[in-house]
């Protein structure tokens, strides 16, 4: 009830009205949120209940699938393809460590020394986008090929002899061994490594670093143990969108590698696509999402994050 | 560990700071003895704390040297030198705590058990309670006092204090001078203040030196620069004073001199510039020296004091003290400040005066430089 709605000869009401927003405008806020919503419900909840209810039926194209609660799906996809599912994790742990490993001291040069080319340097980060997903990739069975100047000279460093050691290789090819699938990762998840590390160190403030040396920090410490802890959110989430899609990712494996290096992204592809199984397809995409989700938690959970916001 | 007589002074000796064409600090000499509190002011700009980031090592000087007692420390990268600072924005560790704040020091030095020395710090700084929040957790206050006691637990030679009250309110302001005071006096450590604020100088600093567009203009103790400045710069950014521009009757132990048909009085020995008969001289003084009295009361002022006639043009009063601007031929906007002893009800504006004040109170300066410089600055600082 407002104000203008009282008598005029009631007493003075105790709480001033005006300010009570009307309905129409305290609803405004859910009126914005109303196409997000509904765009999550039709995209995203619609078809993982489908893809759940497609996951526990039986039966044949022919025949007709038939939803039976047959969870036994799960567990034989899980046992049956357990190789796939511990190889996409391999692969995809290795190139996120890579992407690490090359995108950090980037994005540091980026943030902190790049200057006046810093503008340029994140245009270049992000120019590889501006092709096709596909088409970079297969440029990599070009710049990987047998006999290729690439190939020739990891293998006059020796290179080559220690991925082969290490199992990645075999013999002086690099094309459809487990190293060009991670290649083809890394190089195609690198920028989801650089972007969020550069945002979060671009926010350090460059006074804590001469703070940290005007307390007795040489450089090494002063990253050890001022940079490298601020700059942990950036970490945690360019790991995230780095691992996410890489471990579900099977471009990569289909064109950089062979059948020894098939992901579980390829093993759903073929499922769906080539085998027709769309059960084990669907049960395979929920025990994937329920593996990365279970170690994401745990992961951040480690990190911490929440204490460095 | 260090020689605690002669040993600890900072000399700074020919020091400059160029960027491409700009020079941000001119050849500068200066030493700032052991167990000083010294500031350095000067408006933004004026190279006060290039000059601060040169002792620390976090700024590389163009030329010159910088010695903490006998040892040259201008190559040492910051973390070498005996020097810490406490920085305007504090810049605490957002992901420490401001235990592990403190300690950072400490630990950097490969001490182990830091837990008292810390603790006792945190006393010192009235912070015991809060050593294990986060400096997001504190009030601006708090966090000035974190970014001292971080740097103070070192026992630096030398401390260096880069406006670190210039983020807080006025009243706390006073109380965190009077706060870094004590602590200078109770350790007994060199203190290097850079400052905008000339009192906030003036009330900490045993020593000043007045920077102006990378250079020294004056250096001395607050009451010497104030009473006796030597230049307009330093005459009208310490406080302020009114300057009256006079040509020298005659020159002796008794400056006499004119300006607009009146005749001024000042000691020869009050002069920055040796007064030459017939030339030009500053004269200035200092409003609050001034006296004010209804112009019908001329003949009640003693005989061998200055006198100004003149009409009130604007009074501020502002409690403790009226504020006049007096035209007058001579000069037009003098500055009286008057206490409010006994406030005369006849000294409104538009009222004829006479401003008088002893000859002694009287400085001289040469007349070759800008009447106004320094003043814009104190405006745009108070």
């Amino acid at each position: 009830m407002t104000a203008t709605a009282a008598p005029p000869q009631a007493p003075a009401p105790t709480e001033p009205p005006v300010h009570k927003p009307s309905v129409r405008k305290r609803l405004v806020p859910y009126w914005l949120l109303l196409p997000g919503i509904l765009w999550l419900l039709v995209f995203f909840v619609l078809p993982m209940v489908y893809q759940a209810s497609t996951s526990v039926q039986t039966g044949s194209l022919e025949e007709g699938f038939e939803v039976t609660w047959h969870f036994q799906t799960y567990w034989d996809a899980f046992t049956e393809y357990l190789p796939q599912f511990l190889r996409s994790l391999l692969y995809a742990g290795t190139a996120t460590a890579l992407c690490l490993l090359l995108g950090y001291p980037l994005a540091y040069l980026i943030a902190f020394k790049a200057g006046r080319w810093r503008n340029l340097l994140l245009v270049l980060v992000i120019a590889p986008f501006f092709t096709s997903f596909l088409i970079r990739t297969l440029a990599w069975k070009t710049i990987l090929a047998d006999g290729g100047p690439v190939v020739a000279g990891l293998n006059a460093i020796g290179f080559l002899d220690v991925t082969s050691w290490l199992g990645m290789t075999e013999g002086d090819r690099v094309l459809a061994t487990p190293l060009a699938v991670v290649c083809g990762l890394t190089y195609n998840f690198l920028p989801f490594m650089i972007l969020p590390l550069y945002s979060s160190l671009e926010r350090i403030d460059t006074r804590l670093h001469e703070a940290a040396g005007d307390l007795y920090a040489r450089p090494a410490t002063v990253f050890r143990k001022v940079t490298f802890p601020l700059s942990m959110p950036g970490v945690v989430s360019g790991t995230l969108l780095t691992f996410i899609p890489a471990s579900g990712d099977y471009v990569n494996a289909e064109l950089l590698g062979s059948t020894d290096t098939r992901m579980i992204g390829n093993v759903i592809q073929s499922q769906y696509l080539r085998i027709l199984d769309y059960p084990t397809a669907a049960a395979l995409s929920f025990i994937l999402m329920a593996i990365v989700l279970i170690m994401v938690t745990i992961y951040i959970r480690r990190a911490g994050t929440e204490d460095l916001v | 560990m260090t020689d605690k007589t002669a040993g600890g002074d900072v000399r700074l000796s020919g020091i400059s700071k160029h960027y491409g064409t700009f020079t941000a600090v001119h050849p500068l000499d200066l030493t700032i003895p052991q167990g000083s509190f010294f500031a350095l002011l000067g408006a933004s700009g004026c190279g006060k704390t290039t000059t601060l980031r040169m002792i620390a090592g976090l700024e590389e000087p163009s030329t010159g040297t910088v010695h903490l007692g006998d040892r040259e420390v201008t190559d040492l990268p910051p973390y070498k030198r005996p020097v810490n600072t406490v920085f305007q924005s504090y810049a605490l560790f957002p992901h420490l705590s401001i235990f592990e704040n403190i300690a950072f020091g400490l630990r950097r030095r490969g001490i182990k058990s830091v837990k008292k020395q810390v603790d006792d710090m945190l006393d010192l700084v009235q912070l015991g309670q809060f050593a294990q929040r986060k400096p997001h957790q504190l009030s601006g206050g708090q966090q000035q006092r974190v970014a001292v006691a971080r740097a103070l637990i070192n026992h630096p030679q030398v401390l260096l204090l880069d406006e670190p009250l210039g983020a807080l309110d006025l009243k706390l302001r006073r109380q965190m001078q009077l706060e870094l005071k004590r602590i200078q006096t109770e350790v007994g450590i060199t203190f290097v203040h850079v400052t905008h604020d000339q009192e906030e100088a003036m009330t900490m600093a045993d020593t000043v030196a007045v920077m102006n567009g990378g250079r020294v203009e004056q250096l001395g103790a607050p009451a010497e620069l104030y009473e006796n400045p030597r230049t307009t710069f330093v005459a009208n950014f310490l406080g302020t004073s009114n300057l009256i521009e006079a040509s020298v009757e005659s020159a002796g132990p008794d400056v006499v001199v004119s300006a607009s048909g009146t005749t001024l009085r000042l000691p020869a020995a009050r002069c920055s510039t040796t007064p030459r008969t017939g030339g030009k001289l500053l004269v200035g003084v200092r409003p609050e020296k001034v006296s004010l009295v209804p112009a019908a009361e001329e003949n009640a002022i003693a005989t061998g004091r200055n006198k100004i006639t003149g009409r009130i043009a604007a009074s501020s009063f502002i409690g403790v003290s009226t504020q006049f601007v007096i035209d007058s031929p001579v000069c037009p906007e003098l500055e009286v400040y008057v206490q409010n002893i006994e406030r005369d009800g006849r000294l409104v504006p538009g009222a004829e005066v006479v401003l008088h004040w002893n000859p002694e109170h009287t400085f001289g300066l040469d007349a070759d430089q800008d009447i106004d410089a320094g003043i814009e600055t104190v405006e745009e600082s108070a």
